[in-house]
C-alpha cells in the first residue's frame, strides 16, 4: 500500500460534484460507444420518417412556402431530439434494474450526479444524432435559408428543450419496474405530443377540436421556432414560448426526478 | 476506531405500508476487525439489514451507527467508511474491469493517480489483470463477483458489507473468495457477512446472529450454535415410508431433539456420531427393518433452522425483496 500515491484529495465539494457528474456522463457515453447498435436504432427511426414523409406522403402534403422537405426536416429534427430524451428513462431504468444505482447510493458521491450525468450524456448523444440527421436532411434536399447563426440557434433550442424534457423521462425511468416498462410508459406520452403537432404537417389542416392543442403544445411551439429560425421565416414568439416551456418543464420535472431518486432503490 | 464497527439498536423496517415487516427489532454489535456473520434463509431480512447499514435504505424505526456515524443523519460520513459487495454483482457490463474500478474510485473522491494504481493492484490481487481491459459482459460469474468485491475495496474501506458473497458461485470461486476475505480481515478490515450457508459462516465468522422472519433467533459463535444442536446429523435411508415411520420411535431416545422424517428419510442430530450410529443400526436390525443407506454429516443451516424454529429454512416465506429478486419486485420498496 505504501507504494501507491496518496489518496488524499482536497477539492471542494462543488468540484467533486462536477467531477461526479462527469464520471457518470463519461461512463454513459462509453456505453454509447460500446453498444453502437443502440445508436443505430436511434438514427434508423428518424431516417425512416424522413423517407416516409419526404417521398411517400410528401407529394400530397401542401405547406405554405411550397417546399415540403424544408418544412419537414426541422420537424423531424425536433421529433428526433424528443425521442432521444426518452433514452434517459430507459438508461436509468436499466441502471436501477442492474443494481448500479444501489451501488452509487452507497458511495460518498454527489446525490444529483447520477441524474445530471445521465441527462447530460444523453444530451451529448443527441448532439451526435442531430449532426447525423441534419446530414440526412441535406442529402434529401433540405435547403434552409435562415443563415448559419440562426441554424445554430435552432439546434441549441431543440437540444435545450429535449434536455429539460429528459428530466421527466428520468422520473419515469426511476419509477418504472424495468426498462421495457419505462419504454412502454413513455410511448402514450410521446405519441400524441409528436404527431398531434406541427412536426409533420401544418396544424391549421387539423380538425378544429384538435387544433388548439396542436398549436399550443410545447413540441409544436418548438417545431415552429426551429423551423422559423432555420428557414428564416416569421415564427412569432414561438422561440420564447418554447424556452418558457423548457424552463417550466425542468423546474417541475427535475425536483420530481430527484425526489424519486432519493426513494428509489 | 471504537470497539464496535457497527452497532444497531432495535431496527425495524416495514415495506408495503407496514404490511411486510422485513426487520422486526434487530440489534447487533459488530466488533472491529473481525468477520461477523448474519445467517438466515431467503426472506429472513439479511439483505434489508445490510442495505440499512449501507445507507441505501432508511430504517422505519431504530438507529444504527457505522464507524461511529449515524446511518441516517450522517450517511455521507458512513459512505466514506464502507464498501458494499454481494450476490447482485453490480458491475457495469459496458465497461472494462479497469474502468469499473476507476469509476468507483473517482466516485469515492480519491485522486486520479491513486485510483489508477489501486485499481491495477486490485485487479492483480484478484487474478483479473489479464481481463482488465475486457468488457465485463464477457466475464464469468466468478470473475464478476471478484470484480464486484474489488470495486468495494478501491477506497480501502475499514468496514466491508458482503451480502451473500458466494451465492451462486462454483466451489473453486467460493474457496478463492473465502481466501480473499480472510486476508482482508488479517489486514484489519471489519466484515459484516450475510450468508445462507453454515459452512461459510463457520469458516469465516467469529460471531454470528441467526435471523428468521426479521428477528434474531440465536446468536453466538459458530461453535456455540453447533453445540446447541448436537455435533452431527445422522441420516437414515429406508426402502419404504412405512419402514421409516416404524424405525423413528425406536430411535427417539438417541437424540435430545425430535427426529425429522421426510418420506423414506429419517434425520436426527446426535452428540456422539459413531456410537449412536452403531446403536441405531442394532435397533433397526433387531426390529427386522432393512436399511437402504446411511450417512453422517455436519449440521447444515437447515438443521440449525429446524432446531431453532421448528421449520425448514426454505419454508420461510420469502416476503422480503431480497437482492436476487429485487429487480423484479422493486416496487415493494417505494
Amino acid at each position: 500500500m505504501s507504494t501507491l500515491p496518496s489518496s488524499v484529495s482536497s477539492h471542494s465539494s462543488l468540484r467533486w460534484a462536477v467531477s461526479d457528474v462527469l464520471t457518470i456522463a463519461r461512463r454513459n457515453l462509453l456505453a454509447v460507444v460500446r453498444i453502437p447498435t443502440a445508436l443505430v436504432f436511434m438514427i434508423i427511426q428518424p431516417i425512416m420518417f424522413v423517407i416516409l414523409f419526404r417521398y411517400v406522403f410528401g407529394a400530397v402534403i401542401k405547406v405554405p412556402g411550397g417546399s415540403y422537405v424544408n418544412f419537414l426536416i426541422p420537424g423531424i429534427l425536433v421529433q428526433t431530439m424528443v425521442f432521444g430524451s426518452v433514452g434517459t428513462a430507459i438508461g436509468l431504468a436499466e441502471d436501477l434494474q442492474k443494481g448500479l444505482i444501489e451501488r452509487f447510493r452507497a458511495l460518498p458521491m454527489a446525490r444529483l450526479a447520477v441524474l445530471a450525468g445521465r441527462t447530460i450524456s444523453d444530451m451529448f448523444r443527441n448532439v451526435l444524432v442531430l449532426v447525423i440527421i441534419t446530414g440526412v436532411g441535406f442529402a434529401v434536399g433540405f435547403r434552409p435559408h435562415g443563415g448559419f447563426v440562426a441554424y445554430i440557434q435552432a439546434s441549441l433550442l431543440m437540444l435545450v428543450f429535449a434536455y429539460c424534457l429528459s428530466w421527466g423521462f428520468a422520473f419515469i425511468g426511476l419509477a418504472a419496474p424495468n426498462s421495457e416498462a419505462a419504454q412502454a410508459i413513455t410511448f402514450p406520452i410521446i405519441f400524441p405530443l409528436t404527431f398531434a403537432s406541427a412536426i409533420f404537417i401544418p396544424v391549421l389542416k387539423m380538425p378544429g377540436w384538435l387544433r388548439p392543442f396542436a398549436i399550443n403544445q410545447p413540441i409544436s411551439q418548438t417545431a415552429d421556432a426551429v423551423r422559423g429560425l432555420m428557414l428564416g421565416t416569421p415564427h412569432g414568439a414561438s422561440t420564447w414560448i418554447a424556452l418558457a416551456w423548457a424552463l417550466g418543464a425542468i423546474l417541475v420535472l427535475a425536483p420530481l426526478a430527484v425526489n424519486r431518486y432519493r426513494k428509489a432503490a | 476506531m471504537s470497539e464496535y464497527a457497527v452497532e444497531a439498536f432495535n431496527i425495524v423496517r416495514t415495506f408495503s405500508d407496514g404490511d411486510v415487516r422485513a426487520l422486526d427489532g434487530v440489534s447487533l454489535q459488530v466488533p472491529t476487525g473481525q468477520v461477523f456473520g448474519l445467517l438466515g434463509p431467503n426472506g429472513s431480512g439479511k439483505t434489508t439489514m445490510v442495505r440499512i447499514l449501507a445507507t441505501i435504505l432508511s430504517p422505519t424505526s431504530g438507529s444504527a451507527t457505522v464507524a461511529g456515524f449515524d446511518v441516517v443523519k450522517q450517511s455521507n460520513q458512513v459512505r466514506r467508511h464502507i464498501g458494499l459487495a454481494g450476490q447482485a454483482d453490480t458491475v457495469d457490463e459496458n465497461l472494462t474491469g479497469f474502468e469499473n474500478l476507476r469509476m468507483i474510485g473517482l466516485l469515492n473522491h480519491l485522486n486520479k493517480a491513486y485510483v489508477v494504481a489501486k485499481s491495477r493492484q486490485l485487479l492483480d490481487d484478484f487474478g483479473l489483470s489479464d481481463a482488465a481491459n475486457r468488457i465485463t459482459k464477457t466475464y464469468s460469474g466468478g470473475m464478476r463477483r471478484r470484480l464486484d468485491l474489488a470495486a468495494a475495496l478501491v477506497a480501502s474501506p475499514p468496514i466491508l458489507f458482503l451480502d451473500e458473497p458466494t451465492t451462486g458461485l462454483d466451489p473453486q470461486s467460493r474457496q478463492d473468495l473465502w481466501g480473499i476475505i480472510e486476508r482482508l480481515v488479517e489486514s484489519g478490515t471489519t466484515v459484516l457477512l450475510t450468508t445462507q450457508y453454515l459452512d461459510e459462516a463457520d469458516r469465516l465468522a467469529k460471531q454470528l446472529v441467526v435471523l428468521d422472519h426479521g428477528k434474531i433467533i440465536a446468536e453466538g459463535t459458530s461453535a456455540e450454535l453447533k453445540m446447541r444442536m448436537g455435533t452431527t446429523v445422522l441420516v437414515l435411508n429406508f426402502n419404504t415410508t412405512n419402514d421409516a415411520l416404524r424405525a423413528q420411535p425406536l430411535l427417539a431416545d438417541l437424540s435430545s431433539k425430535p427426529a425429522n422424517i421426510e418420506g423414506t428419510v429419517v434425520e436426527m442430530t446426535v452428540d456422539n456420531g459413531p456410537a449412536t450410529t452403531a446403536d441405531a443400526l442394532r435397533r433397526i436390525d433387531a426390529a427386522g427393518i432393512t436399511l437402504a443407506g446411511l450417512a453422517l454429516r455436519e449440521p447444515s443451516l437447515d438443521d440449525v433452522f429446524l432446531n431453532l424454529t421448528g421449520h425448514k429454512a426454505e419454508d420461510a416465506p420469502s416476503d422480503e425483496p431480497v437482492a436476487k429478486g429485487r429487480r423484479h419486485s422493486r416496487k415493494v420498496h417505494s
